[in-house]
């Protein structure tokens, strides 16, 4: 297998500089998730790293999944750098060796960041969560404030956006079943808190919309198609500014965490790939970002730093994590197979 | 004697033309078959135990038992164990247990953290009082079914079957079961797909066909629009048309013909409607074609031989467009075979497609033996169809 | 069908026009076709003849006039109605049908299965000499072989009326004339009524009882082949049916048919004159080359003039030559045999007034005949 796997290398190595995609050609590359994170990413970082280092950038983006990486290290195909990925694909590629180890005296050391943004592997790059959305023009007066209320079809009648995943899904269940935040994974590990979140689920099932791209998500509200959906809080501020939505957040219990920066195993920059890492890092230009998109930041000075009007509706504000979650990677690389699977086939039932 | 001669020329001159095309053969060889032959080889290998901890997979093949094995065997696995959490390999024997049983990756990591630590783990009860899961037979078992080289893990999983410990082949837990369901509705919708889109199809490719070529450009470039649109782009136009809100439902309601809106999208409705657009021009074209080499005077010969306009066209022209329509539809099919994002954006809960799994094995959890497995049996069903159908055209009589 | 004692098929004013004011593809068509004639539509393309069988078959629709069958007008009856056999220009045979599977085609139209049918196939086959092929595709077939089928097709339901549209076009020229006299053999033993188009003057003269002269949609002369070659009935058709001199020239005389007549070069020769022509009129001439004598073979009281050998072709059978007119012009001449001069000597020509057409310069023009036949 591992001849054959070479052989493969080779041969798809062989196809890149035949198409003259050489790696030895090509600018440091940075890879995001593209849309208006990476334009907040272009704006803060990427043009003025350009500007002061001199270091040309070539931009890419994908919509992750770890395997895209896995394939492109042992396909030999050196073409990214650095990437921007979720914690399950930082675990399972640092243990496979697609990431290289971080110089994290170079960074400022680990206690520059807040603990969450620390990994061997990688550093956070930003803080972002799922809440509750829905449009206030409908919902007037006193909206949803918990899972509970979220569950609550009675109170709030009308269709409910999900995430068609089990992930998120299972934990909002416990959540409306009023297990603490503190307890659901440790309820989850369990078998009888598996059942019992699918049982949660099996009460508001006729009423849910599954969406499977955030894109959808202020469509749905916006049509009317739903009254109120799980969604990242930054795509309903959008369009509240750019579409005169009067979308609200509710962000009791909202599930948090960190994507990361890492430099590819075959990067042929590591040198440039590790400058632009501390460059993204620096607390003041870190301090910048939240200008161009409503998001936690990592670094434990830029968040002292920042403007506080520029932390409201992030996970960054204090009053919006009293309750939250911060999602347990771990679990989901064990029990995701499963739950997935398990998730599947009871959503088609 | 220039027979001789000519005879022995004939074999070289009969190879050449393959010469020309060697380039490209070995071009697709090497781009495409011998990497797809390598991915779905993974569903039938399984190396991991083998490479990362070699003698304590010897050990198990020679073990062959129930119930808990013997502790020299416990030594090893420990030793081995605490080897590969040193130099980073046990992430490979974890995902691999964890495949067949959930849970082995915090049970394998806790445990060589432990005796790394310092805590004993030369008998089976050592470890067990490291983590209780060693006392149990589940874990040897799921260690003895990864010893390799081959397995059956995957294929069976992927079918919704698993080994227990006695090595029968047993269903999986009910809740569990899911992959058979897919597979019968994801040939299920690309077959209906490919029906919908023969029938809205052939009128199209038939009015291209017929009109002058002037006319006919402007409504293939029609045609072909849902070419040049990202998926995410249909899916919203889709959207504002048939959601509860939407164009159609407000149409119907407005006429009457409708008293309450209906659901049309976020269902198995939408996948039909969406898929069949996505994939029509696939259909039209191929048939385009056909149509285009028929030639018109075989229905005027047909009608001067007594054939009423219907009876023309059933018997004369159909029969001729029939090698368009296999192709179209073959096409259709294959293609909607692979297809999940358009059914997972406008599809409800149970439309998910085998693609989704497969992507989600690739991509998200790098299962890629189960990944190698579903696409497996996506392919096999596949490969026997067109075999069976070109078995078939060969069969009728001429 | 009944039988009457009227034509088989009548045209009555018939014309037809594509678009509202447009050109007329035929005008003031009246034709008509008996039982058991062979009547061939001869002339270039363009000139209404192959509209005219479409009309016939049911494939175009008449703008005016009315098109009779037996008496009975035809023109609100679909073309699977008419019970004609259509031969096509490229065969248009059922590729995905066998021969066998072509030929019962208009048998099971009409209801006609099983041992009946295969019975008239196989002596359709036989009729056609291709006896042992029903099972093969079109396209295993010849050219020569295909061309059959579609004879045999069109022949199999026993229709009234055969109507062909350049049948033997793609054919080369051997199995041309070999299937000419097949089909005319076919006719004669069936006792067919054959309606045929062609561009090609000798597979008219060859196959047909009559033959209708078609140019710019509408007939210049219809009659007998020897009729058509020996009295064309204008310039257009002495100079379409086989080859011809037409030389220019002005009437100078005329007593009944009899006339005289100034060619441009300034010779005065006689003719028979053709139609309303009067002394001063600009007139054609025609004389066709194997009625031109040379050196002793000169009839005598004839047109007699001086020539000079331009070009000499030997053809074994005969010899061809041009010569330059004393005075201007020149002349094909067909001799029969090797002629004893050679090129730039001098040659008297001469012919005789009853060899010899003067028509008026009027009608359709000549450059209209110039097509690759």
């Amino acid at each position: 297998m591992k001849v054959a796997l070479r052989l493969l290398g080779a041969l798809a190595l062989l196809a890149g500089s035949a198409c003259g995609s050489g790696s030895d050609v090509r600018p440091l590359t940075v890879v995001g998730w593209g849309g208006s994170s990476q334009d907040a990413h272009r704006n803060a970082y990427w043009n003025s790293f350009t500007t002061s280092s001199g270091i040309p950038l070539r931009e890419d983006s994908w919509r992750g999944g770890v395997g895209v990486i896995r394939t492109k290290v042992i396909g030999g195909d050196a073409s990214w750098d650095i990437v921007q990925v979720e914690t399950e694909d930082l675990i399972l590629g640092c243990e496979e060796g697609l990431f290289q180890r971080l110089d994290w005296a170079a960074l400022g050391g680990r206690d520059a960041f807040i603990p969450s943004a620390v990994h061997d592997c990688g550093v956070g790059a930003m803080l972002w969560s799922y809440v509750i959305g829905y449009d206030g023009d409908r919902i007037k007066g006193a909206g949803p404030q918990s899972w509970a209320d979220f569950w609550d079809v009675k109170r709030f009648p009308g269709k409910r956006g999900m995430r068609k995943t089990p992930k998120y899904s299972l934990e909002f269940a416990l959540m409306a079943d009023g297990v603490p935040a503190g307890q659901v994974y440790s309820t989850l590990r369990t078998p009888a808190g598996v059942d019992r979140a699918f049982r949660k689920l099996d009460e508001i099932k006729p009423h849910v919309i599954w969406w499977s791209s955030i894109s959808q998500v202020p469509d749905l509200l916006g049509s009317r198609e739903v009254v109120m959906s799980v969604t990242s809080p930054g795509r309903l501020i959008v369009a509240n500014r750019t579409e005169g939505r009067n979308f609200k957040l509710d962000w009791h219990g909202n599930i948090y965490a960190v994507d990361y920066w890492v430099i590819l195993a075959n990067s042929p920059r590591p040198a440039e790939a590790a400058q632009l890492l501390r460059y993204m890092t620096r607390p003041e230009n870190q301090a910048r970002l939240a200008r161009y998109i409503p998001t936690g930041l990592t670094s434990v000075e830029a968040n002292r730093i920042v403007d506080p009007k520029l932390k409201q509706n992030t996970p960054s504000d204090p009053a919006n994590m009293t309750d939250a979650l911060e999602l347990d990677a771990d679990f989901w690389v064990e029990y995701g197979d499963q739950l997935t699977q398990r998730f599947n086939a009871w959503v088609a039932r | 004697m220039p027979g001789s001669r000519a005879k022995s020329a004939d074999p070289r001159r009969r190879w050449w033309p393959f010469a020309l095309v060697a380039p490209l053969l070995i071009f697709l060889l090497a781009s495409f078959i011998l990497p797809v032959v390598l991915m779905l080889s993974r569903a039938l290998t399984d190396r991991e135990l083998q490479t990362v901890w070699p003698d304590s997979a010897a050990a198990l093949r020679h073990w062959h038992g129930n119930g808990l094995p013997p502790d020299v065997l416990a030594q090893r696995v420990a030793r081995e164990m605490v080897a590969a959490r040193r130099n980073g390999t046990l992430n490979r024997v974890a995902n691999r247990l964890n495949y067949d049983m959930v849970g082995s990756r915090t049970l394998l990591y806790g445990t060589a953290d432990k005796l790394l630590a310092g805590a004993p783990g030369n008998s089976v009860a050592a470890l067990a009082r490291i983590d209780p899961r060693w006392g149990r037979p589940a874990i040897w078992a799921a260690m003895r079914h990864a010893d390799g080289p081959l397995t059956s893990h995957y294929l069976l999983a992927a079918l919704d079957r698993r080994l227990d410990k006695d090595d029968r082949i047993v269903g999986v837990a009910p809740e569990q079961a899911v992959f058979t369901a897919i597979y019968l509705r994801t040939f299920k919708i690309s077959a209906l797909v490919a029906l919908f889109c023969i029938i809205l199809g052939y009128p199209v490719a038939y009015l291209l066909a017929s009109l002058p070529e002037r006319r006919a450009n402007p409504l293939l470039i029609l045609v072909l629009l849902p070419f040049w649109t990202s998926a995410l782009v249909r899916t919203a136009a889709w959207a504002v048309l048939l959601q509860t809100d939407g164009v159609i439902n407000s149409l119907l309601q407005a006429i009457g013909l409708l008293d309450a809106p209906v659901q049309l999208i976020y269902n198995r409705l939408g996948v039909y409607i969406a898929m069949t657009h996505v994939l029509l021009p696939f259909f039209i074209l191929p048939l385009y074609g056909v149509m285009k080499g028929i030639s018109p005077v075989a229905m005027r010969a047909a009608s001067s031989l007594g054939a009423s306009p219907l009876r023309a066209f059933l018997r004369i022209y159909l029969p001729q467009t029939l090698p368009g329509v296999a192709a179209g539809a073959i096409i259709v099919f294959t293609l909607a075979l692979g297809y999940y994002v358009t059914p997972a954006l406008v599809g409800g809960g149970a439309d998910q497609m085998i693609s989704a799994s497969i992507a989600f094995y690739t991509n998200q959890s790098l299962n890629w033996g189960m990944a190698a497995a579903l696409s497996l049996l996506l392919l096999a069903p596949l490969l026997l169809m067109l075999l069976a159908g070109r078995t078939l055209a060969r069969a009728v009589p001429a | 069908m009944t039988s009457s004692g009227g034509p088989l098929v009548a045209f009555r004013g018939v014309e037809k026009r594509y678009s509202v004011g447009g050109r007329a593809a035929v005008a003031g068509l009246d034709l008509e076709v008996a039982r058991g004639e062979f009547l061939t539509l001869l002339g270039p393309s363009g000139s209404g003849k192959t509209t005219t069988l479409m009309m016939l078959a049911g494939f175009e629709t008449p703008s005016a006039g009315d098109i009779l069958l037996d008496g009975r007008s035809l023109v609100d009856r679909p073309p699977y109605k008419r019970n004609m056999g259509v031969v096509f220009q490229n065969y248009a045979l059922f590729p995905h049908m066998s021969v066998a599977g072509n030929l019962a085609f208009p048998l099971g139209v009409r209801g006609i299965k099983g041992a009946a049918a295969k019975a008239r196939v196989d002596a359709a086959l036989a009729l056609v000499k291709l006896d042992g092929l029903g099972g093969r595709r079109p396209d295993a077939l010849s050219g020569g072989q295909r061309q059959r089928v579609a004879l045999a097709r069109a022949l199999i339901f026993e229709p009234d009326l055969v109507l062909m549209d350049e049948p033997l076009g793609a054919l080369d020229r051997q199995l041309r004339e070999h299937l000419q006299s097949e089909i005319k053999r076919i006719q004669r033993v069936l006792g067919l009524t054959i309606l045929y188009v062609t561009h090609d003057q000798d597979e008219a003269l060859t196959l047909s009882d009559r033959v209708a002269v078609f140019a710019e949609g509408s007939i210049q002369q219809i009659g007998s082949p020897a009729q058509i070659y020996d009295r064309p009935a204008n310039a257009f058709v002495a100079g379409f049916v086989g080859e011809n001199n037409l030389l220019a020239g002005t009437l100078v005389t005329r007593q009944g048919d009899e006339c005289s007549l100034r060619l441009r070069g300034g010779q005065m020769v006689t003719a028979t004159a053709t139609g309303t022509i009067a002394p001063g009129d600009d007139v054609i001439a025609a004389v066709r080359p194997e009625h031109v004598g040379t050196g002793a073979d000169r009839p005598a009281l004839c047109n007699a003039l001086d020539a000079r050998v331009d070009e000499l072709v030997y053809r074994g059978d005969h010899s061809r030559i041009r010569v330059g007119l004393e005075g201007g012009g020149s002349l094909l001449i067909r001799a029969p045999s090797a002629p004893s001069v050679a090129v730039a000597e001098r040659l008297p020509v001469g012919w005789c007034r009853d060899r010899c057409f003067a028509f008026p310069a009027t009608g359709v023009a000549l450059a209209s005949t110039d097509t690759g036949a």
